[in-house]
């Protein structure tokens, strides 16, 4: 192995343990990912020592508490390009921010037989509270198809994103396809038609720089925990001009100015959308966690002994490794594959690497995905199976599941080989 | 055979196994070897959907037999998923052909014994669990009659 690579690994402690008594392969990375141990110390050190409640108190611990809470705050704004801290809402998740923008934004200017739009490939996430919201104001749902390739189709981009369509929610990268989307032609064009862009980003903030001064997307939002962050905690990006004229999602304590019985004033930006306690320790989390990833980007201070740049490339390098070997070796050592999110039709076409992440959903043709996954579990591989929480693509794409396995940054070309070898063996055993 | 007889005449074929890969192969025949329900009865109202795997299950009331004249229960089931079906078959070996009370009381420890008990788990999803408590519906009912 890679020596950077396992220098790396020996930093995520989940990834050092036995299941089924085999070394565990960890490939459920975008369901939710490991945490370094700069990550676990945090929290540690946030439950056991630092623990106060967040813009509380007139007490040194709460200072620090809130200190921390509110850099981890300032730290995402940067990280993700955001010109204000304030733009940066933290929610209990990547669902509980897309629900937050449904509700508030969707209940406030969404009027009857306005249009929303959604990703052919957005998770249930991104669908539902939009069904919601629109059952709710009698608006219409149109979905915006994906190509055979797994890209958002552009030329339906005219036909589909019309006047009347008030609201574009759409995924950076499907959890499915693993496919990057053309994020700027989509946003320009919405913009032009007077609708406002929601951009899943759980998949997406994972794999890509974002520079949200430069993307004009109105909406952003993803999840800390597959950030390697800690969980029930997520992120709203909003810009500003529109968080403020959003009303507030939920009432409680500190999202208030001032509270009578009968009414209100709200606090500013971005307390109004934080009502209750928030998920304090799971913020603070985001400064460690962005940490790790600015590293294997190359940036930053240095994470392990050494530059970054080391990180980035021996990381990068593997990625690309795994991609191109799982394309291959699935069609050609496993065989009778189907896979899921293809971008470019042919393998000579050098981009398909560049528009594709380590995510790879497929099915051996003639098998239910369960089956192999289960027999994939008992080699200690832990990879997706069934639904995914994206029925429709899945429907569309004419099937009832399906296998995916998604690595992450410390995953390696081996595991990868140990994936096909026991595809094949399942394979064997279905067939 | 008794619910309890038929259980440990499982247990007794699955202690053969000492390695993961003969159980599962086993358990994968048993599903190719179950006889798949008839493609009208995989209608909406058999189906018990999982995110996983999806199962058919259709209970007929068998014909009066035995000293007690009571009534037994035919079960028949499917599944789109090999291993789910294995299991699956498993379970039909055990509540086929047995009496309501019979199977309420059954406790299914077989289950454990034999080391699928994970598959069995509310989490997994892939409708065995909704289909032993549709089982267990079904007795209730025809008890109740």
């Amino acid at each position: 192995m890679n020596s950077i690579l396992e220098k790396i690994r020996e930093q995520f402690p989940a990834l050092s343990q036995n299941s089924h008594g085999r070394q565990l392969i960890y490939l459920d990375n975008a369901a939710t990912a490991q945490k370094p141990q700069t990550v676990l110390d945090l929290i540690s050190k946030m439950n056991g020592k630092i623990n106060a409640n967040v813009h509380r108190a007139m007490y040194e611990l709460s200072d620090i508490a809130t200190e921390i809470y509110e850099e981890a705050r300032c730290g995402v704004a940067q990280f993700i390009g955001a010109s204000r801290k304030e733009n940066i809402i933290f929610t209990s998740g990547c669902t509980a921010a897309i629900n937050l923008v449904a509700q508030s934004y969707g209940a406030e200017f969404l009027k009857k037989g306005d249009i929303i739009v959604i990703g052919a490939d957005n998770h249930h996430s991104n669908i539902v509270p939009w069904q919601l919201i629109a059952q709710r104001v009698g608006a219409e749902i149109k979905v915006l198809p994906v190509t055979k390739g797994g890209e958002y189709d552009l030329k339906e981009l005219e036909s589909i994103i019309t006047e009347g369509v008030k609201i574009v929610a759409i995924s950076h990268i499907s959890n499915i396809l693993g496919v990057i989307n053309p994020l700027d032609a989509i946003i320009s064009h919405s913009h032009s038609v007077g609708a406002v862009v929601l951009v899943d980003g759980a998949q997406g903030i994972v794999h890509q720089d974002i520079n949200l001064s430069s993307l004009d997307a109105d909406f952003y939002t993803f999840s800390t925990h597959k950030l390697y962050g800690g969980t029930g905690h997520g992120v709203l990006y909003g810009k500003t001009e529109l968080l403020e004229k959003m009303p507030p999602f939920m009432g409680g304590g500190d999202m208030v100015d001032t509270v009578t019985y009968k009414k209100t004033t709200y606090a500013p930006l971005p307390l109004k959308f934080e009502a209750g306690t928030p998920n304090f320790v799971s913020a603070a989390s985001l400064s460690p966690a962005i940490k790790f990833v600015e590293a294997i980007r190359g940036r930053g201070s240095s994470w392990l002994s050494g530059s970054n740049k080391n990180l980035q490339q021996a990381v990068e390098a593997e990625q690309k490794k795994i991609i191109e070997y799982m394309f291959h070796a699935l069609d050609n050592e496993v065989g009778d594959v189907e896979i899921y999110g293809r971008p470019g039709e042919d393998l000579e076409n050098e981009s398909f690497v560049d528009k594709k992440i380590a995510l790879f959903s497929f099915n051996i043709k003639g098998t239910n995905s369960s089956d192999v996954a289960q027999i994939l579990d008992q080699l200690g591989i832990a990879v997706r199976s069934g639904l995914m929480c994206a029925e429709p693509l899945l429907n569309s794409l004419g099937v009832t599941g399906a296998v995916r396995a998604s690595f992450g940054p410390y995953n390696t070309i081996d595991e990868a080989r140990q994936l096909i070898e026991g595809l094949k063996r399942a394979k064997k055993m279905l067939y | 055979m008794s619910i309890n007889e038929i259980e440990q005449q499982i247990i007794d074929e699955f202690a053969l196994f000492d390695n993961w890969l003969d159980k599962y192969e086993y358990i994968i025949d048993l599903g190719k070897n179950l006889e798949p329900i008839a493609e009208e009865e995989k209608k909406e109202e058999n189906l018990i959907k999982g995110c996983q795997s999806r199962v058919w299950l259709v209970c007929k009331k068998g014909i009066e037999e035995g000293e007690s004249g009571e009534n037994r229960l035919r079960f028949t089931a499917d599944s789109d998923a090999i291993i789910t079906k294995g299991i699956i078959s498993l379970l039909i070996r055990v509540f086929d052909n047995q009496t309501p009370k019979d199977i309420l009381n059954a406790d299914l420890n077989f289950i454990e014994t034999i080391g699928l008990k994970s598959n069995l788990s509310p989490t997994r999803a892939n409708g065995l669990v909704s289909m032993i408590a549709r089982i267990r519906q079904y007795a209730k009912e025809h008890l109740e009659e």
